[in-house]
């Protein structure tokens, strides 16, 4: 094998399959940095779960999309080798190459929801694969697809073999995507970012399986994520990136308990941690936020012959948030949080129950008086990216609210430059268009939008799962200040619980839409009474891992 | 069967609305000015009271409007769409004469549209930012952006007129007597010129389309999973991009299909068509209220039944619709 042998590698004894050298990969003008990734080396070897960490735009994907050979247009590698099985990959025709996605190298992507085709049946797609490389009969594939759904534990595989990706769950989904990558048999497998998507218990499954499936068939697994958890839960070995530059690379017990770099210990650092921040006295005296007896019920309408369809988001919600306290409401995907977080904005109108700000019942006004009220509570939404109108100015974007309530334009604006100052991006931002923002300091601008109308009570849906950790802590951070400084309450819908914990004074925990448990963040999270609030912790990656050593 | 089923309900849907745009069509009529009497008894010469009120009689007239409107509904029930006041033969006879020749031009002129504005556009789409490609798109605008009567009469000047290769107009050589293989030759050849203006225009729509949609679909997550299993570019680009950019233009396709009795009328009149496009012109000229209605009867009805069509090929080209729309 053609393979260098120059720099030492820990595993010398395994079969290396993967071995990138002196890899740099050009971006095109205009981009925010020359190079995607420069000089970048590491190797991946058969047996073994090679994890790349970093935060987006550090290009931690793109040695693996230049393995694939699906690096965007205008984005190429400029100097460097990647060997692959002693092939180099960069200098291959587009015809090999093709020849070895699929049947030597399998990859699973991020998105489940959107990386299969909407219009094929699942055990088409599967079988899809044989036939890009001309193997077996039509029938054959068929069988060879149901077996992969069999092997990859997909619930009722004879019927998912002919179901469509949109009657499957996230989880489902991201299974058939495995059974494709694996269909062939590949010797490395690549998968980014594949769970980021997922509710923490899919993920745990998930990560089990990849686990599990990477043993049985001694594969190679490059796995890309942020996830420092997710590290601690499979990774052998951990590369961490930044800016597009390796800073870290070793065994990820190594990395994990003693990190070197400063970078690498400022991620770690930055991960929520199982700490559980002490209990903070709260003045129980006077609630803020009283909800009663709340339901909502969402109806497919039915059609002429069609009998309706009903979802209970909301089923009997009743909770109390105190001034000045901060709530987490904390589910999985489907629970209901983010419909309760509407219905207290009233976005979304519930079918009964009472909802009592300072006595006022929200749910009952209309019209002016529902306006009047609006204000006193705002919300920050979890798209930072699709939260702001892109053609309206950020001061704009802010002022709008005080305007809507009768404040004179100038003296809106004047008071957005204020509140942009206040979250951090100074007054100047007011002239700038969103796109002209990152992810993070978007948030920031959702902040400020919400804080323009002096609310009383914020609802921040998801308001930092977008976020890569180190800018989330900062997002946590500032609006944990915020809340101290202006006195607010907070209602924090996430599905996280690590992040739940870190600024919560209370907890809520919700599933099908009713609370499974509710108590103080110290309760929930070291003696959880519910069966389901403790497998949604057990789901936590990396929480039996050591990685909280550097809290 | 569940689509036995929806196909049934829409059915039962159609027959409502078909109703209400009867009664909708007379009063309609019934508020256009001019009396189709004192017309038709101008165009006889005898324009003395007693005779237009004997036409008036003789056509109903003279009732009261629930009545005539009842008699109208009624007899559109048991296809009776009553007479030309001026030809003086039922209505849904000159239809029916005239419906065959224009179906045969929009269909024929919806199916070029269609395949070539598919082509055009996946070409297009493959080929973007290249030369060929925008070459494409640019006469796709040209043909967008032209009248159709103008369009018309040029090809019937360069066409037929100049170079002799194509008839100018109507559906087949009158006085040749072609019979069989012949006249579907004839009329082929009748049918080109006609045919290919109507295209042009949805044709060009169509191209603009796909090649968005195309580029679009391009950009899915689920195009990368297929180049990550290693399959060809033209596989990739018929299997996994075309067919999901197909969704937004059956749409399209089926609006156009359901002007297909009444979308025409100028191509119809400058090749001098013999269609319902021609015939319905006439009719607005003639005050032939009784013919317009039984035509706007017809292009209604295609509307509905094209409508009901798409949402089944819709339905079957994307299996997330489910249950009543």
């Amino acid at each position: 094998m053609p393979v260098t042998t120059d720099s030492a590698t820990e595993h010398s004894s395994a079969e290396t399959v993967l071995s990138i050298r002196d890899l740099s990969v050009a971006l095109p003008k205009g981009a925010d940095r020359a190079l995607a990734v420069e000089d970048v080396s590491y190797d991946v070897n058969r047996g073994e779960i090679m994890c790349v960490v970093g935060e987006s735009g550090s290009g931690k994907s793109m040695a693996a999309n230049t393995v694939m050979g699906l690096l965007p247009k205008g984005v190429h590698p400029v100097q460097g080798e990647v060997n692959f099985l002693g092939q180099n990959v960069i200098t291959l025709p587009e015809k090999q190459h093709r020849a070895l996605r699929g049947l030597k190298i399998g990859m699973i992507f991020q998105e489940p929801m959107t990386a299969l085709n909407p219009l094929m049946r699942v055990g088409a797609q599967i079988a899809e694969v044989f036939e890009a490389h001309g193997q077996l009969t039509p029938k054959q594939r068929q069988e060879r697809a149901l077996e992969l759904l069999i092997e990859v534990g997909i619930p009722q595989p004879e019927k998912a073999i002919s179901a469509y990706p949109f009657e499957l769950s996230g989880g489902q989904r991201q299974r058939v995507m495995i059974a494709m990558a694996l269909a062939l048999e590949p010797v490395l497998l690549i998968a980014d970012e594949p769970t980021t998507a997922l509710d923490v218990t899919t993920q745990a499954q998930i990560l089990e399986l990849i686990r599990d499936l990477q043993r049985r068939r001694g594969m190679a697994v490059m796995f890309i994520t942020h996830d420092f958890g997710v590290v601690a839960e499979v990774a052998n070995r951990v590369c961490v990136m930044r800016h597009g530059k390796i800073v870290e690379i070793g065994e990820a017990k190594d990395v994990l308990e003693n990190p070197q770099n400063p970078y690498t210990k400022a991620l770690i650092a930055a991960i929520p941690s199982n700490a559980v921040p002490p209990h903070r006295e709260t003045s129980q005296v006077a609630p803020l936020l009283e909800i009663k007896q709340l339901n909502k019920v969402f109806r497919s309408r039915g059609g002429w012959f069609k009998s309706a369809r009903e979802v209970r988001a909301l089923d009997d919600i009743s909770l109390t948030l105190a001034r000045g306290e901060t709530m987490g409401i904390v589910g999985e995907s489907g629970s209901g949080k983010s419909t309760l977080g509407r219905c207290v904005v009233r976005l979304e109108h519930p079918d009964s129950g009472e909802l009592l700000l300072d006595g006022v019942n929200l749910s009952q006004l209309k019209g002016d008086a529902l306006r009047r009220e609006r204000h006193r509570v705002q919300m920050i939404f979890q798209d930072p990216y699709a939260s702001l109108n892109p053609r309206t100015r950020v001061g704009m974007a802010i002022a709008q609210g005080p305007m809507a309530n009768g404040t004179p334009k100038a003296a809106a604006l004047k008071q957005a430059g204020e509140l942009l100052d206040l979250v951090g991006l100074g007054a100047s931002a007011v002239e700038r268009f969103p796109h002209e923002f990152s992810g993070g300091q978007r948030q920031r601008i959702g902040i400020a939008r919400a804080l323009a109308l002096n609310p009383e009570l914020i609802v921040a849906d998801e308001a930092v799962s977008a976020l890569d950790v180190s800018i989330q802590a900062q997002v946590l951070e500032l609006l944990e200040e915020l809340k101290q400084r202006l006195s607010l309450s907070l209602l924090f819908i996430t599905h996280d619980l690590r992040v739940a914990a870190q600024i919560c004074d209370r907890i809520v925990v919700m599933q099908h839409g009713r609370i499974v448990e509710q108590g103080s963040a110290e309760q929930i999270f070291l003696h959880p009474k519910e069966a389901y609030t403790q497998s949604l912790l057990d789901a936590i990656p990396g929480r039996q891992a050591p990685v909280a050593a550097t809290a | 069967m569940v689509y036995a089923r929806l196909i049934l309900m829409r059915l039962l849907k159609a027959v409502i609305v078909l109703l209400l745009i009867v009664i909708f069509n007379f009063f309609l009529i019934q508020m256009a000015p001019g009396d189709p009497a004192a017309i038709l008894a101008g165009e006889a010469g005898a324009a003395d009271q007693e005779f237009i009120n004997q036409l008036r009689e003789r056509f109903g007239l003279d009732q009261p409007m629930y009545v005539q409107l009842w008699r109208y509904v009624s007899g559109i029930v048991m296809l009776d769409f009553g007479y030309s006041y001026r030809l003086g033969v039922p209505v849904f006879d000159l239809i029916m004469d005239r419906l065959p020749a224009t179906l045969l031009l929009t269909g024929t002129a919806f199916v070029l549209s269609l395949v070539l504005g598919i082509v055009a556009g996946s070409m297009a789409a493959a080929r973007v930012k290249k030369p060929s490609g925008s070459l494409i798109m640019a006469l796709a605008l040209v043909f967008y952006a032209t009248p159709l009567f103008w369009v018309a009469l040029m090809s019937v000047l360069v066409f037929s007129v100049y170079l002799g290769w194509l008839p100018a107009y109507g559906l087949y050589t009158v006085g040749a007597g072609y019979t069989g293989f012949a006249l579907v030759l004839d009329i082929a050849q009748h049918l080109i010129l006609p045919a290919t203006t109507l295209a042009l225009f949805f044709m060009a729509i169509y191209t603009r389309m796909t090649r968005t949609s195309m580029l679009d679909a391009a950009q899915q997550d689920f195009v990368k999973t297929a180049r990550a299993k290693g399959l060809k570019p033209s596989v990739i680009q018929r299997r996994h991009i075309l067919r999901n950019a197909l969704l937004p233009i059956i749409t399209l396709a089926g609006l156009q299909a359901g002007q297909m009795v009444g979308g025409a009328i100028l191509t119809e009149t400058v090749f001098a068509w013999p269609g319902i496009g021609r015939l319905m012109f006439e009719a607005l000229q003639q005050r032939d209220y009784n013919l317009l209605l039984g035509i706007f009867f017809f292009s209604a009805a295609l509307v509905i039944v094209f409508n009901i069509f798409t949402d089944l090929v819709y339905r079957l080209a994307d299996p997330r619709i489910k249950g009543a729309s």
